[in-house]
């Protein structure tokens, strides 16, 4: 199976001084849920970003679907764009318009100037844009406006946000750390089934070990900009977590035991 | 170190008086200024004013060229207003770095609205004189450049406070810059946009009435006229309708702050 995506060599360099990535080699095939963990300030957003150019790499090799995409012109990358949903870590909805308007605000890659600066949008879409936030749980407040629903159904409407795009590929940048633990599970649940069910690629920066040691199929662990673990959570080791927590590993190194033991 | 970090503190403050202090009696003694006439004149001057500065029956009769006049100060500094927060929004979405196009024309434009904040209405009044005379252009245009200014550099802000996230996210759907410009920014930081323009509006009929004592136009001319001619009873009369207007115009917006935010 050819790769869906595929990071070669990819650096990033802030300034003369701070290098957040330095020569980050991965792949993820068709389907596959990936978790990126490490310590705060190891690159995790800065990796997720330079993916869909929201920050240019240094340096390297970014391969979607068979483009390149550090190459790509204006026009070309707003294509590979829409085929990429991303989910933020606050939520970055539109507070004062409602549910069903940033739903489909996930189409307004597809329109043109006018139908999108204008926001025009179908029966059809609107009809899907329902049918998404349905199986969100989202039903009953589909005319809300965004600054009214709790912290968990914001990110739902976040995810629905890039579902009605129909990417091949998620991108979520800590899409849990402003949840409770009920919210947050609601959400990974609902990732997990998008990339089981839809066969959506699903790529997600964590926090939390235990969640994705859980819910992945494959782990990658990143620490000073360098990916020092690349496998599956069954694989992973006291060892691997020292790697990539560092010294400050303590604490985890007693929550993977009683993962592993349950 | 503690005791150090407080210590220094104190000190910087105790300095900071001594030197307003000594500033202050500078002035005083440079201006020539003196504290105890200055105030043992204010009683008279109250007098003075309950006395002689009082609508009358008979200056009731100049109430429409009053009103007549009050009404031009009043649009022109509506106008001017508007007309400059068009401009300032665009200047402001190349000046903000969430929505500028590139750093390039980000600092031309914040440069452009740093210079026309920086120079006060009553300057720009002064030098559009030389332009266009004594007359309500003047005023409209200084009014308009003062306006222009200061929106751009308020709404820069808001579009920043307001709409980072979401840029963000509609950037990363790949969607256009229109799109981005009218789903997001416009919706989200419009209420705030408003707000600033009807303070905007309150600043400048407040100006305006000045700007019209240097212009020659408007309702500040009106008040001169009567004024100088030492009909104090209708200049009391044009002082009274313009704090009715001002309180009148403040009360509106304030409504409409309320029902928008
Ligand atoms: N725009 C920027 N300009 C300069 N340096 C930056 C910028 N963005 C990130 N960095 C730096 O790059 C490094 C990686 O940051 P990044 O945000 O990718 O870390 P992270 O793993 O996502 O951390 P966290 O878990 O706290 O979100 C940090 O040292 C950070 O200070
Ligand atoms: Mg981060």
């Amino acid at each position: 199976m050819t790769p869906l995506l595929e990071v070669n060599h990819v650096s990033k360099q802030f300034g003369n001084e701070t290098k957040a990535l330095s020569d980050v080699n991965f792949s993820v095939s068709e389907g596959e849920f990936v978790s990126i963990i490490g310590p705060s300030g190891a690159g995790k957003s800065t990796l997720l970003r330079c993916i869909n150019r929201m920050i240019d790499a240094s340096n390297g090799e970014i391969i979607f679907d068979n483009m390149n995409v550090m190459n790509l012109k204006k026009k070309e990358l707003k294509m590979v764009r829409t085929k990429i949903g991303m989910i933020f870590q606050h939520y970055n909805l539109v507070n004062r318009l409602s549910v069903i308007e940033n739903t489909l605000h996930g189409n307004l890659g597809k329109k043109s100037t006018i139908a999108g600066a204008l926001g025009l949008y179908n029966q059809e879409e609107k009809e899907q844009a329902v049918k998404i936030l349905s199986t969100l749980g989202l039903v009953e407040h589909i005319y809300k406006r965004a600054d009214q629903l709790s912290g968990g159904q914001k990110q739902r409407v976040g995810i629905a946000r890039a579902l009605i795009q129909n990417p091949r590929m998620m991108l979520c940048d800590e899409p849990i750390a402003s949840l409770d633990p009920n919210s947050a599970k609601v959400i990974m649940d609902h990732l997990r089934n998008i990339s089981t069910t839809m066969g959506i690629t699903v790529l997600v920066n964590l926090h939390q070990v235990d969640v994705a040691l859980k819910y992945s199929d494959r782990v990658i662990g990143i620490n000073h900009g360098q990916v020092v673990f690349n496998g599956t959570p069954k694989d992973i080791t006291k060892d691997d977590i020292q790697r990539i927590y560092g010294s400050e590993a303590e604490d985890l190194i007693f929550d993977i035991g009683g993962i592993h033991a349950s | 170190m503690q005791a150090d970090f407080f210590a220094k503190k104190r000190r910087n403050s105790i300095g900071f008086f001594a030197i307003l202090a000594a500033i202050t009696v500078g002035a005083i003694i440079i201006t020539e200024y003196d504290i105890v006439k200055g105030f043992e004149s204010l009683p008279r001057a109250v007098t003075w004013a309950l006395g002689n500065f009082y609508p009358t029956q008979e200056s009731l009769v100049k109430l429409p060229d009053i009103l007549s006049s009050l009404i031009e100060t009043l649009l022109v500094s509506i106008a001017a207003t508007s007309i400059g927060a068009v401009f300032a929004l665009f200047f402001a979405l190349m000046g903000s770095n969430t929505t500028r196009v590139n750093a390039f024309f980000g600092s031309i434009s914040r440069a452009i609205a740093t210079l026309f904040r920086n120079i006060d209405v009553a300057a720009w009044a002064l030098i559009l004189l030389f332009s266009f005379g004594q007359s309500s252009l003047t005023g409209y245009f200084a009014l308009f450049f003062g306006s222009f200014g200061f929106l751009t550099r308020a709404f820069v802000e808001t579009i920043d406070e307001v709409s980072g996230g979401s840029v963000e996210a509609l950037r990363a759907t790949g969607a256009n810059y229109a799109s981005i410009i009218f789903q997001s920014v416009i919706p989200s930081s419009v209420p705030q946009m408003l707000s600033w323009v009807l303070f905007m509006i309150e600043t400048n009929i407040r100006s305006a009435t000045l700007i019209g004592l240097l212009t020659g136009s408007g309702i500040g001319f009106t008040f001169n006229l009567y004024y100088k001619s030492l009909n104090y009873d209708i200049a009391s009369l044009v002082v009274v309708t313009i704090i009715i207007s001002i309180l009148l115009i403040e009360s509106i917006s304030n409504y409409v702050r309320r029902v928008i935010l």
